[in-house]
Protein backbone atom coordinates (compact mmCIF):
# COMPACT_ATOMS: atom_id res chain seq x y z
CA UNK A 1 0.00 0.00 0.00
CA UNK A 2 2.93 2.25 0.77
CA UNK A 3 3.53 4.75 -2.33
CA UNK A 4 5.42 7.33 -0.76
CA UNK A 5 7.05 10.12 -2.86
CA UNK A 6 10.52 11.55 -3.11
CA UNK A 7 9.50 14.82 -1.73
CA UNK A 8 5.41 14.62 -1.28
CA UNK A 9 3.41 13.26 2.26
CA UNK A 10 1.31 10.61 1.28
CA UNK A 11 -1.03 8.85 3.90
CA UNK A 12 -0.09 5.09 3.56
CA UNK A 13 -3.73 3.21 3.85
CA UNK A 14 -7.23 4.37 3.13
CA UNK A 15 -8.07 7.53 5.40
CA UNK A 16 -11.05 8.38 3.75
CA UNK A 17 -14.23 5.85 3.63
CA UNK A 18 -16.62 6.47 0.33
CA UNK A 19 -19.92 4.60 1.95
CA UNK A 20 -21.49 4.06 -1.61
CA UNK A 21 -20.22 4.25 -4.88
CA UNK A 22 -22.10 7.12 -5.63
CA UNK A 23 -21.31 9.23 -3.23
CA UNK A 24 -19.08 12.51 -4.04
CA UNK A 25 -17.81 13.09 -0.60
CA UNK A 26 -15.80 10.37 1.79
CA UNK A 27 -15.60 10.61 5.41
CA UNK A 28 -11.89 10.97 6.96
CA UNK A 29 -10.70 8.55 9.42
CA UNK A 30 -8.23 10.71 10.26
CA UNK A 31 -7.42 14.59 10.88
CA UNK A 32 -5.87 15.45 7.54
CA UNK A 33 -4.09 18.00 7.14
CA UNK A 34 -4.30 20.98 4.16
CA UNK A 35 -1.72 19.71 1.17
CA UNK A 36 -1.45 16.44 2.14
CA UNK A 37 -2.38 13.21 -0.45
CA UNK A 38 -4.62 11.25 0.57
CA UNK A 39 -5.54 7.75 -1.08
CA UNK A 40 -9.09 6.58 -1.93
CA UNK A 41 -9.81 2.98 -3.45
CA UNK A 42 -6.56 3.44 -5.45
CA UNK A 43 -6.68 7.38 -6.20
CA UNK A 44 -4.68 9.76 -4.73
CA UNK A 45 -6.82 13.24 -3.84
CA UNK A 46 -4.61 16.15 -2.62
CA UNK A 47 -6.62 17.84 0.48
CA UNK A 48 -7.60 21.72 -0.52
CA UNK A 49 -8.69 22.13 3.15
CA UNK A 50 -7.81 20.48 6.76
CA UNK A 51 -10.52 17.82 7.46
CA UNK A 52 -11.20 16.41 10.80
CA UNK A 53 -11.91 12.42 11.78
CA UNK A 54 -15.03 11.90 10.74
CA UNK A 55 -16.04 14.67 8.48
CA UNK A 56 -16.26 15.04 4.76
CA UNK A 57 -14.11 15.86 2.02
CA UNK A 58 -15.32 16.09 -1.93
CA UNK A 59 -13.67 13.50 -3.87
CA UNK A 60 -15.53 14.54 -7.03
CA UNK A 61 -15.98 17.93 -8.61
CA UNK A 62 -19.45 19.06 -7.77
CA UNK A 63 -21.44 22.19 -9.17
CA UNK A 64 -23.69 24.61 -7.00
CA UNK A 65 -26.41 23.69 -6.42
CA UNK A 66 -25.59 19.90 -7.09
CA UNK A 67 -27.18 17.16 -4.43
CA UNK A 68 -23.80 16.39 -2.01
CA UNK A 69 -24.24 12.75 -1.84
CA UNK A 70 -23.65 10.28 1.16
CA UNK A 71 -25.00 6.64 1.50
CA UNK A 72 -25.65 6.97 -1.53
CA UNK A 73 -28.41 9.78 -1.41
CA UNK A 74 -28.66 13.66 -1.31
CA UNK A 75 -27.58 14.85 2.10
CA UNK A 76 -28.18 18.29 0.96
CA UNK A 77 -26.92 20.34 -1.87
CA UNK A 78 -23.43 22.60 -2.41
CA UNK A 79 -24.01 26.17 -2.20
CA UNK A 80 -20.82 26.31 -4.53
CA UNK A 81 -18.37 24.72 -6.12
CA UNK A 82 -17.02 22.14 -4.27
CA UNK A 83 -13.54 20.94 -5.97
CA UNK A 84 -12.45 17.30 -5.47
CA UNK A 85 -9.92 17.74 -1.73
CA UNK A 86 -11.93 20.31 -0.56
CA UNK A 87 -14.15 20.34 2.93
CA UNK A 88 -17.48 20.10 2.85
CA UNK A 89 -19.32 21.14 5.83
CA UNK A 90 -21.96 24.31 6.88
CA UNK A 91 -20.11 26.71 4.85
CA UNK A 92 -20.56 24.91 1.29
CA UNK A 93 -23.80 22.53 2.18
CA UNK A 94 -27.23 23.19 2.99
CA UNK A 95 -30.05 20.87 3.85
CA UNK A 96 -32.74 20.23 1.34
CA UNK A 97 -35.12 19.79 4.40
CA UNK A 98 -36.76 22.58 5.65
CA UNK A 99 -39.13 21.81 8.06
CA UNK A 100 -38.20 23.50 11.29
CA UNK A 101 -40.03 20.90 13.20
CA UNK A 102 -42.33 23.14 14.47
CA UNK A 103 -46.17 20.84 14.27
CA UNK A 104 -49.10 22.24 13.99
CA UNK A 105 -50.90 20.30 16.02
CA UNK A 106 -52.66 17.55 13.04
CA UNK A 107 -49.69 15.94 13.27
CA UNK A 108 -48.09 18.15 10.11
CA UNK A 109 -44.92 19.43 9.78
CA UNK A 110 -44.67 23.72 9.16
CA UNK A 111 -41.46 24.95 7.47
CA UNK A 112 -40.17 28.48 8.48
CA UNK A 113 -42.84 30.20 6.68
CA UNK A 114 -45.91 28.29 8.10
CA UNK A 115 -46.49 26.63 5.55
CA UNK A 116 -47.03 22.54 5.80
CA UNK A 117 -44.65 20.36 3.84
CA UNK B 1 -27.80 -25.06 9.59
CA UNK B 2 -30.06 -26.59 12.16
CA UNK B 3 -33.13 -25.57 13.50
CA UNK B 4 -36.30 -26.94 15.75
CA UNK B 5 -39.23 -27.29 13.60
CA UNK B 6 -42.50 -25.92 15.23
CA UNK B 7 -46.15 -26.60 15.34
CA UNK B 8 -46.45 -23.00 12.91
CA UNK B 9 -43.78 -24.04 10.56
CA UNK B 10 -41.08 -21.53 11.93
CA UNK B 11 -37.67 -22.70 12.66
CA UNK B 12 -35.83 -21.89 15.77
CA UNK B 13 -31.98 -21.68 15.98
CA UNK B 14 -32.07 -21.76 19.87
CA UNK B 15 -34.53 -25.12 21.62
CA UNK B 16 -35.35 -22.95 25.11
CA UNK B 17 -37.07 -23.31 28.47
CA UNK B 18 -38.92 -19.97 28.86
CA UNK B 19 -39.38 -19.57 32.48
CA UNK B 20 -42.06 -16.06 32.60
CA UNK B 21 -43.12 -14.02 35.25
CA UNK B 22 -46.80 -12.46 35.54
CA UNK B 23 -46.86 -9.95 37.93
CA UNK B 24 -43.42 -8.39 39.73
CA UNK B 25 -44.32 -10.30 42.86
CA UNK B 26 -43.72 -13.62 41.25
CA UNK B 27 -40.46 -12.31 39.39
CA UNK B 28 -38.05 -13.59 42.27
CA UNK B 29 -39.47 -17.37 42.28
CA UNK B 30 -39.13 -17.37 38.95
CA UNK B 31 -35.69 -15.99 38.78
CA UNK B 32 -34.72 -18.65 41.80
CA UNK B 33 -36.37 -21.48 39.52
CA UNK B 34 -33.87 -19.80 36.82
CA UNK B 35 -30.59 -19.83 38.63
CA UNK B 36 -29.44 -23.10 38.76
CA UNK B 37 -30.18 -23.76 35.24
CA UNK B 38 -27.28 -21.00 34.12
CA UNK B 39 -25.80 -22.54 30.46
CA UNK B 40 -28.36 -24.90 30.02
CA UNK B 41 -31.06 -22.82 27.79
CA UNK B 42 -33.09 -22.03 30.59
CA UNK B 43 -34.27 -18.12 29.84
CA UNK B 44 -36.37 -15.72 32.23
CA UNK B 45 -38.94 -13.30 30.52
CA UNK B 46 -41.87 -11.68 32.50
CA UNK B 47 -44.13 -8.68 32.58
CA UNK B 48 -44.27 -6.96 36.22
CA UNK B 49 -47.21 -5.19 35.78
CA UNK B 50 -50.67 -6.15 37.48
CA UNK B 51 -52.91 -4.07 35.77
CA UNK B 52 -54.21 -5.29 32.25
CA UNK B 53 -52.49 -4.63 29.19
CA UNK B 54 -53.41 -5.79 25.81
CA UNK B 55 -50.24 -4.78 24.46
CA UNK B 56 -48.27 -6.79 26.92
CA UNK B 57 -50.53 -9.73 26.78
CA UNK B 58 -49.74 -9.60 23.42
CA UNK B 59 -46.07 -9.37 23.91
CA UNK B 60 -46.10 -12.28 25.99
CA UNK B 61 -47.90 -14.26 23.90
CA UNK B 62 -45.47 -14.11 20.87
CA UNK B 63 -42.35 -14.45 22.75
CA UNK B 64 -43.64 -17.52 24.36
CA UNK B 65 -44.40 -18.97 21.23
CA UNK B 66 -41.14 -17.57 19.69
CA UNK B 67 -39.55 -20.45 17.76
CA UNK B 68 -36.26 -20.15 20.05
CA UNK B 69 -38.51 -21.36 23.07
CA UNK B 70 -39.57 -25.09 23.22
CA UNK B 71 -40.80 -25.29 26.31
CA UNK B 72 -42.51 -22.41 29.04
CA UNK B 73 -43.10 -22.02 32.63
CA UNK B 74 -45.73 -20.10 34.04
CA UNK B 75 -45.24 -18.06 36.89
CA UNK B 76 -47.87 -16.20 38.76
CA UNK B 77 -48.21 -14.90 42.32
CA UNK B 78 -52.06 -15.68 41.97
CA UNK B 79 -54.31 -12.17 42.22
CA UNK B 80 -52.38 -10.44 39.38
CA UNK B 81 -54.70 -9.73 36.40
CA UNK B 82 -52.68 -11.61 33.60
CA UNK B 83 -54.51 -14.13 31.88
CA UNK B 84 -52.47 -17.10 32.72
CA UNK B 85 -54.92 -19.82 31.23
CA UNK B 86 -55.42 -17.96 28.21
CA UNK B 87 -51.81 -17.91 27.73
CA UNK B 88 -51.32 -21.32 28.94
CA UNK B 89 -53.65 -22.65 26.25
CA UNK B 90 -52.22 -20.54 23.42
CA UNK B 91 -49.11 -22.02 24.22
CA UNK B 92 -50.39 -25.63 24.60
CA UNK B 93 -51.82 -25.42 20.89
CA UNK B 94 -48.67 -24.18 19.52
CA UNK B 95 -47.50 -28.08 20.79
CA UNK B 96 -45.10 -27.03 23.33
CA UNK B 97 -44.87 -28.11 26.89
CA UNK B 98 -46.23 -25.75 29.54
CA UNK B 99 -47.01 -25.68 32.91
CA UNK B 100 -47.91 -22.83 35.27
CA UNK B 101 -47.29 -22.08 38.68
CA UNK B 102 -49.48 -20.26 40.65
CA UNK B 103 -47.20 -19.23 44.37
CA UNK B 104 -50.40 -18.90 46.65
CA UNK B 105 -51.58 -22.34 45.51
CA UNK B 106 -48.45 -23.74 45.72
CA UNK B 107 -46.87 -22.97 49.09
CA UNK B 108 -44.68 -20.13 48.96
CA UNK B 109 -41.36 -18.83 48.31
CA UNK B 110 -39.49 -22.26 48.72
CA UNK B 111 -41.91 -25.10 47.90
CA UNK B 112 -42.75 -23.19 44.17
CA UNK B 113 -39.26 -22.78 43.41
CA UNK B 114 -38.40 -26.48 44.35
CA UNK B 115 -41.45 -27.72 42.16
CA UNK B 116 -40.97 -24.83 39.36
CA UNK B 117 -37.05 -25.98 39.63
CA UNK B 118 -38.16 -29.73 38.66
CA UNK B 119 -40.84 -28.88 35.94
CA UNK B 120 -37.47 -27.06 34.37
CA UNK B 121 -35.10 -29.95 34.84
CA UNK B 122 -37.28 -32.28 33.21
CA UNK B 123 -38.53 -29.64 30.00
CA UNK B 124 -34.92 -28.45 29.78
CA UNK B 125 -33.56 -33.08 29.71
CA UNK B 126 -36.52 -33.56 26.98
CA UNK B 127 -35.70 -30.46 24.84
CA UNK B 128 -32.64 -31.92 24.26
CA UNK B 129 -33.68 -34.86 22.78
CA UNK B 130 -35.59 -33.12 19.76
CA UNK B 131 -33.88 -33.74 17.05
CA UNK B 132 -33.18 -30.56 14.78
CA UNK B 133 -33.70 -30.36 11.28
CA UNK B 134 -32.47 -28.59 7.95
CA UNK B 135 -32.80 -24.28 8.44
CA UNK B 136 -31.94 -22.60 5.07
CA UNK B 137 -31.26 -19.03 5.52
CA UNK B 138 -34.00 -18.27 3.96
CA UNK B 139 -35.97 -19.00 6.86
CA UNK B 140 -34.30 -16.65 9.46
CA UNK B 141 -35.74 -13.26 10.66
CA UNK B 142 -32.52 -10.91 11.25
CA UNK B 143 -33.50 -7.75 12.57
CA UNK B 144 -31.27 -4.60 13.77
CA UNK B 145 -30.78 -2.13 16.49
CA UNK B 146 -28.17 0.66 17.08
CA UNK B 147 -27.53 1.67 20.74
CA UNK B 148 -24.57 3.60 22.18
CA UNK B 149 -24.10 5.25 19.09
CA UNK B 150 -21.33 7.68 18.43
CA UNK B 151 -19.80 9.25 15.00
CA UNK B 152 -18.38 5.73 14.07
CA UNK B 153 -21.57 4.16 14.63
CA UNK B 154 -22.72 5.65 10.78
CA UNK B 155 -19.16 5.18 8.84
CA UNK B 156 -18.63 1.46 9.85
CA UNK B 157 -21.08 -0.60 11.61
CA UNK B 158 -24.19 0.80 10.56
CA UNK B 159 -23.31 0.87 6.79
CA UNK B 160 -21.80 -2.43 6.97
CA UNK B 161 -24.98 -3.97 8.72
CA UNK B 162 -26.87 -2.47 5.79
CA UNK B 163 -24.73 -4.44 3.01
CA UNK B 164 -25.33 -7.82 5.18
CA UNK B 165 -28.67 -7.17 5.00
CA UNK B 166 -29.05 -7.08 0.86
CA UNK B 167 -26.87 -9.82 1.16
CA UNK B 168 -29.66 -11.65 3.36
CA UNK B 169 -32.26 -10.38 0.91
CA UNK B 170 -30.53 -11.65 -1.87
CA UNK B 171 -30.61 -15.01 -0.55
CA UNK B 172 -34.42 -15.08 0.75
CA UNK B 173 -34.16 -14.35 4.10
CA UNK B 174 -36.54 -11.56 6.47
CA UNK B 175 -34.74 -8.44 7.42
CA UNK B 176 -36.56 -6.13 10.09
CA UNK B 177 -35.51 -2.64 10.74
CA UNK B 178 -37.12 0.09 13.54
CA UNK B 179 -36.18 3.15 15.22
CA UNK B 180 -38.72 5.46 13.51
CA UNK B 181 -38.13 8.47 15.39
CA UNK B 182 -33.90 8.05 13.89
CA UNK B 183 -35.21 8.55 10.45
CA UNK B 184 -36.74 11.99 10.88
CA UNK B 185 -35.11 14.19 7.68
CA UNK B 186 -35.51 11.28 5.35
CA UNK B 187 -39.26 10.31 4.93
CA UNK B 188 -39.42 10.51 1.36
CA UNK B 189 -35.99 8.64 0.63
CA UNK B 190 -37.45 5.93 3.03
CA UNK B 191 -40.54 6.22 0.80
CA UNK B 192 -38.85 5.80 -2.25
CA UNK B 193 -37.80 2.61 -1.57
CA UNK B 194 -40.97 0.75 -0.77
CA UNK B 195 -42.54 -1.67 -2.88
CA UNK B 196 -45.34 0.37 -3.88
CA UNK B 197 -47.10 4.13 -3.36
CA UNK B 198 -49.76 3.35 -0.51
CA UNK B 199 -46.72 1.90 1.53
CA UNK B 200 -44.49 4.89 0.66
CA UNK B 201 -47.43 6.97 2.02
CA UNK B 202 -47.57 4.74 5.12
CA UNK B 203 -43.59 4.88 6.05
CA UNK B 204 -44.01 8.72 5.55
CA UNK B 205 -47.51 8.86 8.25
CA UNK B 206 -44.96 6.60 10.64
CA UNK B 207 -42.36 9.07 10.97
CA UNK B 208 -44.17 12.11 11.28
CA UNK B 209 -46.09 9.71 13.95
CA UNK B 210 -42.75 9.34 15.60
CA UNK B 211 -41.81 13.14 15.53
CA UNK B 212 -44.73 13.68 17.33
CA UNK B 213 -45.02 11.20 19.69
CA UNK B 214 -41.15 11.83 20.44
CA UNK B 215 -42.01 15.91 20.89
CA UNK B 216 -44.34 15.69 23.36
CA UNK B 217 -41.69 13.79 25.72
CA UNK B 218 -38.95 16.22 24.94
CA UNK B 219 -36.90 14.38 22.47
CA UNK B 220 -38.38 16.02 19.64
CA UNK B 221 -35.48 18.29 19.11
CA UNK B 222 -33.47 17.40 15.44
CA UNK B 223 -32.15 20.57 15.07
CA UNK B 224 -29.94 20.68 12.49
CA UNK B 225 -26.56 22.18 12.85
CA UNK B 226 -25.23 18.95 14.84
CA UNK B 227 -21.63 19.85 13.49
CA UNK B 228 -19.35 18.49 15.83
CA UNK B 229 -19.16 14.69 14.40
CA UNK B 230 -18.95 16.25 11.41
CA UNK B 231 -22.53 16.24 10.71
CA UNK B 232 -23.95 19.30 8.54
CA UNK B 233 -27.92 18.57 7.70
CA UNK B 234 -30.46 16.66 9.61
CA UNK B 235 -30.42 14.00 6.63
CA UNK B 236 -26.93 13.27 7.27
CA UNK B 237 -27.49 12.58 10.98
CA UNK B 238 -30.86 10.62 10.11
CA UNK B 239 -28.73 8.53 6.94
CA UNK B 240 -26.26 7.28 9.97
CA UNK B 241 -29.08 5.31 11.67
CA UNK B 242 -31.31 4.98 8.54
CA UNK B 243 -28.26 3.11 6.41
CA UNK B 244 -28.24 -0.34 8.88
CA UNK B 245 -31.41 -1.21 6.33
CA UNK B 246 -29.28 -1.57 3.33
CA UNK B 247 -30.70 -0.40 -0.16
CA UNK B 248 -33.19 -3.63 -0.76
CA UNK B 249 -36.96 -2.25 -1.44
CA UNK B 250 -38.96 -2.15 1.64
CA UNK B 251 -41.81 -4.85 1.83
CA UNK B 252 -44.13 -3.32 4.20
CA UNK B 253 -44.40 -1.76 7.76
CA UNK B 254 -44.91 -4.32 10.93
CA UNK B 255 -46.02 -3.64 14.58
CA UNK B 256 -45.06 -5.22 17.19
CA UNK B 257 -46.03 -9.43 17.60
CA UNK B 258 -46.59 -9.54 13.65
CA UNK B 259 -44.80 -11.76 11.29
CA UNK B 260 -43.15 -10.67 8.33
CA UNK B 261 -45.62 -12.52 5.64
CA UNK B 262 -42.80 -12.92 3.53
CA UNK B 263 -39.00 -12.29 3.02
CA UNK B 264 -37.43 -9.28 2.39
CA UNK B 265 -37.32 -5.77 4.56
CA UNK B 266 -39.51 -4.83 6.82
CA UNK B 267 -40.06 -1.41 8.86
CA UNK B 268 -40.84 -1.64 12.53
CA UNK B 269 -43.62 0.79 13.66
CA UNK B 270 -43.07 0.50 17.26
CA UNK B 271 -45.02 4.40 18.09
CA UNK B 272 -48.51 3.38 19.39
CA UNK B 273 -51.71 5.32 17.09
CA UNK B 274 -53.14 6.80 19.63
CA UNK B 275 -52.20 9.86 22.17
CA UNK B 276 -49.19 9.32 24.34
CA UNK B 277 -49.66 6.98 26.83
CA UNK B 278 -47.89 4.99 29.28
CA UNK B 279 -44.41 7.19 28.88
CA UNK B 280 -41.36 6.93 26.11
CA UNK B 281 -42.72 3.74 23.96
CA UNK B 282 -39.25 2.20 24.69
CA UNK B 283 -37.81 3.04 27.94
CA UNK B 284 -33.99 1.42 26.36
CA UNK B 285 -32.31 -1.00 24.19
CA UNK B 286 -33.71 -4.09 25.62
CA UNK B 287 -37.38 -3.04 24.92
CA UNK B 288 -36.68 -2.07 21.28
CA UNK B 289 -35.23 -6.22 20.95
CA UNK B 290 -38.62 -7.62 22.89
CA UNK B 291 -40.46 -5.85 20.39
CA UNK B 292 -37.90 -7.01 17.12
CA UNK B 293 -38.35 -10.63 18.81
CA UNK B 294 -41.91 -10.56 19.26
CA UNK B 295 -42.17 -10.06 15.52
CA UNK B 296 -40.44 -13.40 14.69
CA UNK B 297 -36.55 -12.31 14.87
CA UNK B 298 -34.19 -15.05 15.51
CA UNK B 299 -31.03 -12.90 16.52
CA UNK B 300 -30.60 -9.46 16.12
CA UNK B 301 -27.51 -7.42 14.91
CA UNK B 302 -26.52 -4.52 17.39
CA UNK B 303 -24.55 -1.75 16.55
CA UNK B 304 -22.65 0.45 18.84
CA UNK B 305 -19.69 3.39 18.98
CA UNK B 306 -19.27 3.75 22.94
CA UNK B 307 -20.02 -0.05 23.77
CA UNK B 308 -22.77 -1.88 24.95
CA UNK B 309 -22.66 -4.92 26.74
CA UNK B 310 -26.34 -6.28 26.62
CA UNK B 311 -27.73 -9.45 25.24
CA UNK B 312 -30.92 -10.85 25.14
CA UNK B 313 -33.16 -13.13 26.66
CA UNK B 314 -34.85 -15.81 23.73
CA UNK B 315 -32.89 -14.36 20.83
CA UNK B 316 -28.74 -13.92 20.14
CA UNK B 317 -27.56 -11.02 20.17
CA UNK B 318 -24.65 -10.01 17.90
CA UNK B 319 -22.91 -7.02 18.52
CA UNK B 320 -20.55 -4.79 15.85
CA UNK B 321 -18.84 -2.67 17.30
CA UNK B 322 -18.26 0.72 15.37
CA UNK B 323 -15.11 2.20 16.99
CA UNK B 324 -12.10 0.67 17.36
CA UNK B 325 -11.34 2.41 20.72
CA UNK B 326 -14.13 0.96 22.31
CA UNK B 327 -13.85 -2.33 20.74
CA UNK B 328 -10.12 -2.52 22.62
CA UNK B 329 -11.73 -1.56 26.18
CA UNK B 330 -14.78 -3.93 25.53
CA UNK B 331 -13.55 -6.54 23.05
CA UNK B 332 -14.80 -9.49 25.66
CA UNK B 333 -18.34 -8.42 25.03
CA UNK B 334 -18.04 -7.33 21.27
CA UNK B 335 -18.82 -9.85 18.35
CA UNK B 336 -17.43 -8.01 15.39
CA UNK B 337 -14.59 -5.08 15.13
CA UNK B 338 -16.29 -2.99 12.38
CA UNK B 339 -14.07 -0.10 13.88
CA UNK B 340 -11.32 -1.59 12.32
CA UNK B 341 -12.71 0.17 8.85
CA UNK B 342 -11.29 3.31 10.48
CA UNK B 343 -7.76 2.17 10.55
CA UNK B 344 -7.88 0.33 6.99
CA UNK B 345 -7.51 -2.92 8.40
CA UNK B 346 -10.92 -3.47 6.68
CA UNK B 347 -13.67 -2.65 4.40
CA UNK B 348 -16.99 -2.11 4.82
CA UNK B 349 -17.41 -5.38 2.17
CA UNK B 350 -15.11 -7.41 4.48
CA UNK B 351 -16.93 -6.50 7.40
CA UNK B 352 -20.35 -7.36 5.73
CA UNK B 353 -18.83 -10.77 4.86
CA UNK B 354 -18.32 -11.04 8.48
CA UNK B 355 -21.51 -10.47 10.22
CA UNK B 356 -22.74 -12.92 7.68
CA UNK B 357 -20.40 -15.63 8.61
CA UNK B 358 -21.73 -14.72 12.66
CA UNK B 359 -25.12 -15.00 11.13
CA UNK B 360 -24.91 -18.69 10.24
CA UNK B 361 -22.85 -19.70 13.04
CA UNK B 362 -24.65 -18.22 15.74
CA UNK B 363 -28.39 -19.55 14.02
CA UNK B 364 -26.10 -22.91 14.28
CA UNK B 365 -25.80 -22.81 17.38
CA UNK B 366 -22.64 -20.92 17.93
CA UNK B 367 -22.83 -18.43 21.37
CA UNK B 368 -22.63 -15.18 20.61
CA UNK B 369 -20.92 -13.20 23.16
CA UNK B 370 -23.14 -11.64 24.95
CA UNK B 371 -24.71 -15.18 25.44
CA UNK B 372 -20.79 -16.66 26.76
CA UNK B 373 -21.38 -13.93 29.14
CA UNK B 374 -24.75 -15.02 30.69
CA UNK B 375 -26.61 -12.01 29.17
CA UNK B 376 -30.08 -12.07 29.41
CA UNK B 377 -31.56 -9.39 29.86
CA UNK B 378 -35.40 -8.85 29.33
CA UNK B 379 -37.66 -5.90 29.67
CA UNK B 380 -41.76 -5.57 29.01
CA UNK B 381 -43.39 -2.34 30.03
CA UNK B 382 -47.15 -0.63 29.48
CA UNK B 383 -48.19 0.61 25.97
CA UNK B 384 -51.05 1.07 24.22
CA UNK B 385 -52.43 -1.75 22.41
CA UNK B 386 -51.87 -1.09 18.16
CA UNK B 387 -54.07 -1.04 15.84
CA UNK B 388 -54.38 -3.63 12.95
CA UNK B 389 -51.18 -2.85 10.51
CA UNK B 390 -52.77 -1.35 7.64
CA UNK B 391 -52.73 -2.62 4.42
CA UNK B 392 -49.64 -1.08 3.46
CA UNK B 393 -47.63 -4.27 2.09
CA UNK B 394 -46.08 -5.22 -1.56
CA UNK B 395 -48.43 -7.73 -2.06
CA UNK B 396 -51.26 -5.48 -1.64
CA UNK B 397 -50.34 -3.10 -4.18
Amino acid sequence: MSRQKSDEQVITHPHLIRLHGNDNVAATTVNVEEGQLVEIEGREIRAADSVPTGHKMAITEIAAGEKVIKYGVPIGSATCLINPGQYVHTHNLKSDYLPTYTLDGTNRYLDSRGRTT
Amino acid sequence: MKGYLRSDGRKGIRNLVVVAYLVECSRHVAAEIVAPMRGEGVHLIGFSGCFPNDYADRMMTSLCTHPNVGAVLLVGLGCESFDDQRLKKTIEHSGRPVERLVIQESGGTTRSIEQGRRWVRQAADKLRDDAPVDMKIDELVVATICGGSDASSGLTANPAVGRAFDRLIERGATTIFEETGELIGCEQLIASRAANDILGKQIVASIEKAARYYAVYGHGSFAPGNADGGLTTIEEKSLGAYCKSGDSTIMGIIRPSEIPPCGGLYLLDIIPDDEPRFGFPNICDNAEIGELMSCGAHLSLFTTGRGTVVGSAVAPVIKICANPDTYRRLSDDMDIDAGRILEGRGTLDEVADEIIEHIEATADGRQTASERLGHQEFILTYKSEFAPSPRCRAEDG
